[in-house]
């Protein structure tokens, strides 16, 4: 028992397909429940929006200097949390690691669901949201390129390629599995994923392209995703606003969101393995992995975090001690070592000591280090705004008001809608990895 | 431009005079609590000692026209660029509200229209038809009254004359009853801004971030 507990690959296939295809059919009172909460919480957001849409962006907390609030946080967050799904999932695929066999696809998901929701703040927060497009680079009657000088517009580039590439990273290792649910299921789910399949047939030829296309994502998705986050860093390291204007932004940054969506990760595959059952394949030996790396990503983080701030107090220079005496003394101290906290005492605690280790000290320090990250986000934006350089023009007015905050919620509530969704349309775990001789095997 | 601080007196007409000319929105009690105010043109105070002995030092901040303008590479849509003139512009019908440039500002001399304007009556009725209205959801700042630079080119233009120096004056300058305020060619070294702006008490606001501004402070005599 205790082998196959540490090694769902040494279960019988049949076993297998049958475990892991079994959470797809039939809809329980409690599935529809667990998916209407969400959705009505998605449907405040919404009319929050559109409340913002109809009077302005007065409805925000936000004034003037501090112009950028929540909605950047938010943005950062999420771009952040998917962070997880690549770098598990492309590292250990090129690597070979065996243990992350059951945790690829959930973790690709959170990459494009995350990315999704996160894709969406650039737009909530423009002042005239309705002309988004105009920062799209194609030929129209404005006669007006957008400025690829500005960092915006990178970042829209490199958002539109990682969510691209996300999702054909996502799509390929579902192909196999796909054209297996198309053999006995309803008419409908047939349909389906026979259109999605793309007439699979499981030959050689397609095995080793297949191997060969994932392979080529794997490392096309690893730098993109790296890209992404310096890139997210660089809109504000390229300001020239105090305690942004910093070369340590963007590792700093990519430290972070790897730091933040393996946490996600980690609560995501905790819910998958409690609620659909799936004990046998998420076990102790994959939590017990993911929580070495969290830790090592906590350690960094803190070296980074450091490394910024002991430099600029060592340097010394006025206006940025101004943003690093709110964040670290004054008006932020609170939020700041707070964020130290749960980032790095707490983690360090509950997942360096082998005792404590466990799957629920491992959720618990991860809801933490998503709090503490968020947090960071939050310290980093709005400090650097309130305390602008000339003294006269500070403002310590900023909080956010009802609509930030349900547009806010509205994302979480998204990401466990969005989940919910695909695990009812998609296994979460990838069977066909567990084949013994994929090349052999027809399916 | 050029600012003798000596001169200032702190009174504000500027502002209210800009208020008047450029169709700037006026702010409620409430707004202006949450830090929402709208001036082109604002008078920051510096205090100085403690009470009973306290100096009040003011400074007249607007829009510094920057030559190596921060606001500008980082804007998406080309909504503010540097026009020919040298003058650091903003056009509204491109803004689609990034905040970028706000942010990227180290004057802190952008402002944002939250809501769509409204003026209490009657100022409603004595906009100045040369200036446009912005809507919510867009950035504006300072354009140095453009709308008279044009007017006073076109004006000698159609004399036939060059424009003499000290015709253009943007509302602030107009309006200051200390004549604080200077506004002419900095190209032409013989105007009265570019011989001020050779002064010995003459410096710029946080020249050293590299933005050459176009706006010159003459410091207070000691």
């Amino acid at each position: 028992m205790f082998a196959t507990q540490k090694q769902p690959e040494l279960l019988p296939y049949g076993k297998i397909r049958e475990d892991l295809f079994r959470p797809l059919s039939g809809l329980t009172r409690k599935y529809f429940a667990a998916i209407l909460i969400p959705l009505l919480i998605i449907l405040f957001g919404a009319y929050a929006w559109t409340v913002q849409l109809r009077f302005g962006m007065g409805v925000t907390g936000l004034q003037r200097p501090v112009f950028w609030g929540f909605y950047i946080v938010d943005f950062v967050f999420w771009i952040g949390i998917s962070h997880a799904g690549t770098l598990i999932s492309a590292i250990l695929r090129l690597t070979d690691a065996g243990w992350r066999k059951p945790i690829t696809r959930a973790a690709e998901a959170i990459t494009l669901f995350a990315l999704m929701i996160g894709g969406m703040f650039p737009i909530i927060h423009l002042g005239r949201a309705w002309y988004f497009y105009w920062l799209i680079p194609y030929p129209n009657m404005r006669l007006l390129w957008p400025n690829f000088r500005s960092p915006l517009l990178w970042d829209l580039t490199a958002i539109v390629t990682y969510m691209t590439g996300s999702a054909i990273y996502l799509y390929l290792p579902l192909i196999p599995d796909m054209a297996q649910l198309a053999q006995h299921n309803v008419p409908w789910r047939r349909k389906l994923y026979r259109a999605l399949s793309l007439g699979w047939t499981g030959s050689d030829t397609e095995w080793h392209a297949l191997e060969r296309a994932m392979k080529l994502m794997a490392g096309i998705i690893l730098a993109v995703a790296i890209s992404v986050h310096t890139v997210v860093a660089w809109d504000f390291a390229m300001a020239i606003a105090p305690m942004w204007h910093s070369t340590i932004f963007g590792p700093y940054f990519v430290v972070g969101a790897i730091f933040s969506g393996l946490a996600g990760l980690m609560i995501v595959m905790a819910c998958i393995r409690k609620f659909m059952g799936l004990e046998q394949y998420l076990t102790r030996h994959h939590f017990d992995n993911l929580a070495k790396l969290l830790l090592l990503m906590s350690i960094l983080w803190l070296y980074f975090t450091l490394a910024e701030h002991l430099t600029v107090w060592y340097g010394n220079d006025p206006s940025e001690m101004a943003v690093f005496g709110a964040r670290t003394r004054t008006r932020f101290a609170f939020l700041f070592w707070g964020m130290v906290a749960v980032n790095f005492v707490i983690p360090f605690v509950l997942l360096g000591i082998r005792k404590l280790r466990s799957i629920t000290t491992g959720v618990i320090a991860s809801f933490g280090i998503l709090l503490g990250m968020f947090l960071e986000r939050y310290i980093i934006v709005v400090p650097t705004l309130s305390n602008t350089r000339l003294p006269a023009a500070t403002s310590t007015f900023y909080s956010p008001t009802w609509v930030e905050l349900a547009i806010t919620a509205a994302t979480f509530a998204g990401m466990v809608f969005l989940y919910l969704l695909f695990s009812k349309l998609f296994p979460i775990i990838a069977v066909w990895e567990f084949k013994p001789h994929p090349h052999e095997d027809e399916i | 431009m050029a600012i003798d601080l000596d001169r200032c007196t702190g009174c504000e007409a500027c502002v209210a005079a800009c208020h008047a000319e450029n169709n700037i929105a006026i702010s409620t009690p409430e707004q202006a609590a949450e830090g929402r105010t709208t001036h082109w043109i604002r008078v920051d105070r510096y205090y100085e000692g403690a009470f009973p002995d306290v100096k009040v030092k003011y400074m007249p901040v607007l829009c510094q026209q920057c030559d190596e303008a921060p606001c500008e590479p980082v804007c998406p849509t080309y909504a503010t660029y540097h026009n020919p003139e040298g003058l650091n512009v903003q056009v509204y019908n491109r803004c689609v509200g990034t905040f970028y440039c706000a942010n990227n500002c180290p004057y802190t001399v952008r402002y944002f229209n939250w809501f769509d304007p409204v003026w209490p009556a009657p100022l409603q009725l004595q906009h100045n038809p040369d200036v446009a209205v912005r809507i919510a959801g867009v950035m504006e700042k300072c354009t140095f009254c453009i709308q008279r630079i044009r007017r006073g080119k076109d004006e000698a233009e159609t004399a036939g004359q060059p424009v003499a120096d000290g015709d253009i004056q943007p509302a602030c300058v107009q309006s200051c009853p200390a004549e604080a305020m200077v506004f002419g060619d900095l190209n032409d070294p013989e105007s009265k801004v570019s011989r001020m702006a050779e002064s010995s008490r003459a410096t710029r606001l946080l020249e050293d971030l590299g933005t050459k501004p176009k706006v010159f402070y003459l410091e207070r005599g000691r």
